[in-house]
């Protein structure tokens, strides 16, 4: 194959002093993509984590002879720590002080193929597979070293990477050959003792947080290539549309414009500066003639339409003899809960450069999967995925699948047309706002019945949503490629089922209720374009979940923690309720006029990291704004690697929830998008913080890694809606709670 | 032909004079501190000091600048060196992406300059412009109040201020 990667790229990881690994190989996988859709892969093999899919050593680890450490992950740095966190882990592990591990994170050229860094997977799959192939390689290595010094392996300790007995050093770097970590895992030996930790359970600053502060180089949106060029594109003003003309000649003969991409309704201009290429992108723009294209939803009526498409109906879980029971006295609680479509909206707009050079073709992309992103690209333009390098840069914050994807796409298109010349492609505001996948709109509608002894006597919850997964690829999943002449059209849907789920993810109460039914109304359709923003499903379920519990203890005439503990049998999941309402001092909690308390619970995909969240918000009756007062929340992830981090990624999805929750909305009519800046989609600014958000961290040494990241998001949605009732006696169950919807409900 | 002050030293670019600081910061000087965020100064990623005052370098051309010291986030500290208020947010790890901490530290820097004692409802007032879509407000709040309260000293004394 040809090597389009110039040299720059490389950043010399491999050059000094010769890693002696020649054995580590990245063809192509068996198993699908990781990430949302491995949810869908039966469990492979025995071995956890993406050891699954690379069982050697060497794809993790590799040790040069001049003592270098390379760790590699297939996964993204998003903001999340993840970096950090890997470190963290190989250090602990091979026992070496911190700086002396270099991390690779995700690049087709060079990483295992971990799928996407996505639903809160990375440590489970990625931290997992870096633990147990670096304890390994510390094994191989004193094991070597014993028989070398003729010695017991007992008697040998290790000080940052020399192994030390007999009186004698050996550096780990004296020890590697070609081959020697060329071995498989064996999981199945443990990693040394938690007890023993020193770098792992220790808030480590992050590795990315300083050159990210400073102005360094830190983002796709910063990488310059010598010669490179700046694209911009246009786009139709709805999804399918077709385009009839532009006047291209005029715009080709604007300063600075290297030229026009077209490609039947596809659209980009080149120039050598950046501005230039603005200001062509909006001559272009204004000349472009459109035709035909899908016919969007009204906004106002998301939930009836939800409702009235076609929907796939799917029970998701059920106990008891179904229906309606309870009997003679019980009392009936029913509740209909709405969450309209919603955006990542990345402060940051979409952004990639790409490099077509000798048969090949380098795209650098904030994606979260580098290798299905790859495969996708390499469809779109109809080549072999061996020519096409993804290389993963940073990004702004993702949450999810937003433009990054077609961003990278954009890149490959239109550096195609400019061979030789790195093109950065960045997307404008409007574009991101209207041109990113949303989180779907959704419907809840609950019902259940309250015996006279205030016991849950059966249960029904049934949702309505389209998919919360279109990701590429393939490669009709790429916004750019439904414009091109050979049209690929319309995205595809995945429905990701349980446990892990999709649109009903977390749908399944995790409360002990004998008579329980739970339907999942999957809609194929897409009336607006859709995908994986952060929790998916989870943020629609556990408002609503954790709002109708609240409902029922309220109805019940029961303390709502009480209740809920009443009815949680995982310990892990009752500590974590107990120690968020023992931290807040949920028993002397003082109401005042318009002030209360609220709580929620959940377990992420009733899989991951568990979240609870206590809170006191005070209602402002003039105006019907909801000030959050003091947060705390209490949260298990497994085996602590960095508490720092867990207490970041608790208290931002704490923060983002209170404004998805507050505030967020797309705004749609049958003639467009409205929702196309900050002004037309308000989200949370400063004055609208928490008083103080506070996140106790439980740690349990030697459990597997449990993700965290899309923990805390509805639980704290849930809380807000609870305190709000606490505080002012009005149940608020449409999403987003807007000051308006507030004051509606305090006259009414 | 332009001439603008940055960071101390003079630059001279023949870009259109109608071409917003931004793209001259990003694509002459290469520095990387102020970002596109909206093109509308809306966010607040941009930011930069113009004579002190925080401006949205994505909105202002540079004929309106010349004569005016442009302070960008470089001009604040290195990775070796950080500033204070760059140290306090490293210290506070006040950041998840990162992408709005660069505009966040320069409008903060320009608080501190005029205000040595803000109080934190003026502190979260003077931040409403910025975003910041992670959710870090509570660590930038604490970041900012850890410059104002200990590491702040060194920014008040460079300005001609009496330190608190």
């Amino acid at each position: 194959m040809n090597d389009p990667i110039p040299d720059l790229t490389r950043r010399g990881l491999l050059s000094g002093g010769g890693a002696l690994v020649v054995s580590f190989a990245i063809g192509p996988r068996l198993a699908l993509a990781q990430g949302e859709e491995a949810e869908v892969v039966e469990q492979r093999g025995e071995l956890p984590g993406s050891l699954k899919d690379y069982p050697f050593v060497d794809s993790w680890i590799r040790i040069g002879a001049d003592d270098t450490i390379l760790v590699m992950t297939g996964k993204a740095e998003l903001g999340q720590g993840i970096k950090t966190a890997i470190i963290q882990i190989a250090a602990e592990q091979l026992q070496v002080a911190l700086p002396r591990i270099t991390l690779q994170t995700a690049d087709t050229g060079m990483t295992p193929n971990e799928g996407y860094t996505a639903a809160s997977h990375s440590m489970e799959e990625s931290g997992t597979a870096v633990l147990h192939a670096a304890a390994q390689a510390r094994r191989v290595l004193l094991d070597l070293a014993a028989g070398r010094l003729g010695v017991p392996v007992e008697t040998l300790s290790v000080e940052d990477g020399v192994i030390v007995g007999a009186g004698q050093r050996i550096r780990y770097g004296e020890l590697v050959d070609d081959q020697l970590l060329h071995v498989r895992v064996d999981a199945r030996d443990e990693a040394h003792d938690p007890s023993g930790y020193t770098i792992m359970g220790e808030p480590v600053p992050r590795v990315d947080i300083p050159p990210k502060l400073t102005g360094e180089v830190a983002y796709v949106h910063d990488l310059r290539l010598p010669g490179m060029v700046h694209a911009r594109v246009v786009r139709p003003p709805v999804y399918d549309a077709r385009l009839e003309s532009a006047d291209i000649a005029a715009v080709e003969a604007m300063p600075g414009v290297l030229g026009v991409v077209r490609d039947g309704s596809y659209l980009a201009v080149v120039a050598e500066g950046e501005y230039q290429a603005v200001r062509a992108m909006a001559a272009l723009q204004a000349s472009a003639r459109w035709t035909g294209g899908m016919t969007l939803p009204d906004g106002a009526g998301i939930a009836d339409m939800l409702r009235s498409l076609p929907s796939q109906e799917n029970v998701i879980h059920e106990t008891g003899p179904g229906g309606a029971a309870g009997g003679a006295g019980a009392r009936r609680v029913e509740a209909t809960y709405t969450r309209p479509y919603q955006m990542h909206g990345s402060i940051g707009p979409s952004c990639a450069v790409g490099l077509a050079e000798d048969g090949g073709l380098t795209v650098w992309s904030h994606t979260q999967g580098v290798y299905p992103d790859r495969a996708a690209i390499a469809e779109m333009l109809g080549v072999s995925e061996d020519v096409v390098r993804v290389i993963h840069m940073e990004g702004s914050g993702c949450y999810g699948h937003n433009g990054a994807d077609d961003a990278a796409a954009d890149a490959a298109l239109i550096a195609r047309a400019f061979p030789g010349r790195p093109v950065r492609v960045l997307w404008m505001r409007e574009q991101e706002h209207m041109w990113e996948p949303y989180g779907s709109g959704m419907v809840v509608s609950a019902s259940a019945g309250l015996d006279p002894s205030g016991g849950i006597s059966d249960w029904s919850y049934d949702l309505w949503s389209t998919t919360h997964v279109t990701r590429p690829p393939p490669a009709r999943n790429l916004a750019p490629a439904w414009l091109l002449e050979r049209s690929l059209w319309p995205p595809k849907d995945v429905n990701i089922p349980q446990p892990a789920g999709g649109a009903d993810r977390n749908a399944v109460p995790p409360y002990t209720i004998p008579n329980a039914r739970v339907v999942e109304h999957y809609i194929p359709v897409m009336p607006l374009r859709v995908s994986a923003l952060r929790s998916l499903g989870a943020f629609m379920n556990v408002f609503a979940l954790e709002s109708f519990v609240d409902e029922l203890a309220l109805a019940a005439g029961a303390d709502p923690v009480a209740f809920r503990l009443a009815r949680l049998e995982d310990p892990r999941a009752r500590e974590v309720v107990q120690a968020a309402a023992d931290r807040f001092g949920w028993a002397d909690f003082e109401r005042g006029p318009g002030r209360g308390r609220g709580f929620a619970y959940a377990r992420y995909k009733n899989l991951a990291a568990y979240c609870a969240v206590a809170m006191e918000v005070e209602v402002e009756g003039e105006t019907g704004e909801i000030r959050i007062g003091r947060v705390v929340a209490a949260c298990d992830s497994g085996q602590v690697v960095n508490p720092n981090g867990i207490a970041n990624q608790i208290e931002g999805g704490i923060v983002q929830s209170s404004s998805w929750t507050r505030f967020e909305e797309v705004r749609v009519t049958p003639d467009g998008i409205l929702s196309r800046d900050w002004a037309s989609y308000p989200i949370l600014r400063f004055p609208h913080a928490p008083a103080s958000v506070e996140v106790h961290v439980v740690d349990r040494p030697g459990e597997p890694f449990l993700g965290t990241g899309e923990a805390a998001q509805g639980p704290a949605a849930a809380a807000i809606a609870n305190a709000v009732a606490d505080a002012t006696g009005a149940r608020l169950r449409d999403l987003p709670l807007t000051a308006e919807k507030v004051r509606a409900a305090l006259a009414g | 032909m332009v001439t603008l002050n940055v960071n101390g030293a003079p630059f001279e670019t023949d870009t259109d004079p109608d071409t917003p600081l931004l793209y001259v910061l990003r694509n002459e000087l290469e520095l990387n501190g102020a970002k596109f965020g909206c093109g509308l100064g809306q966010c607040g990623s941009c930011a930069v000091l113009a004579d002190g005052r925080p401006i949205f370098s994505c909105l202002t051309p540079i004929s309106v600048l010349e004569g005016r010291e442009i302070t960008t986030l470089e001009g604040l500290g290195t990775i070796d060196a950080p500033g204070p208020v760059q140290a306090a947010f490293i210290e506070e790890q006040a950041a998840q992406c990162g992408y709005c901490i660069p505009g966040m530290i320069v409008r903060a820097e320009a608080l501190l300059r005029r205000n040595p004692a803000p109080s934190d409802q003026t502190i979260r007032d003077w931040m409403e412009p910025h975003l910041c879509r992670c959710g870090t407000h509570m660590r930038i709040l604490r970041a900012i109040r850890r410059a104002i309260d200990g590491g702040g000293a060194e920014t008040r004394a460079r300005d001609g201020e009496t330190p608190a």
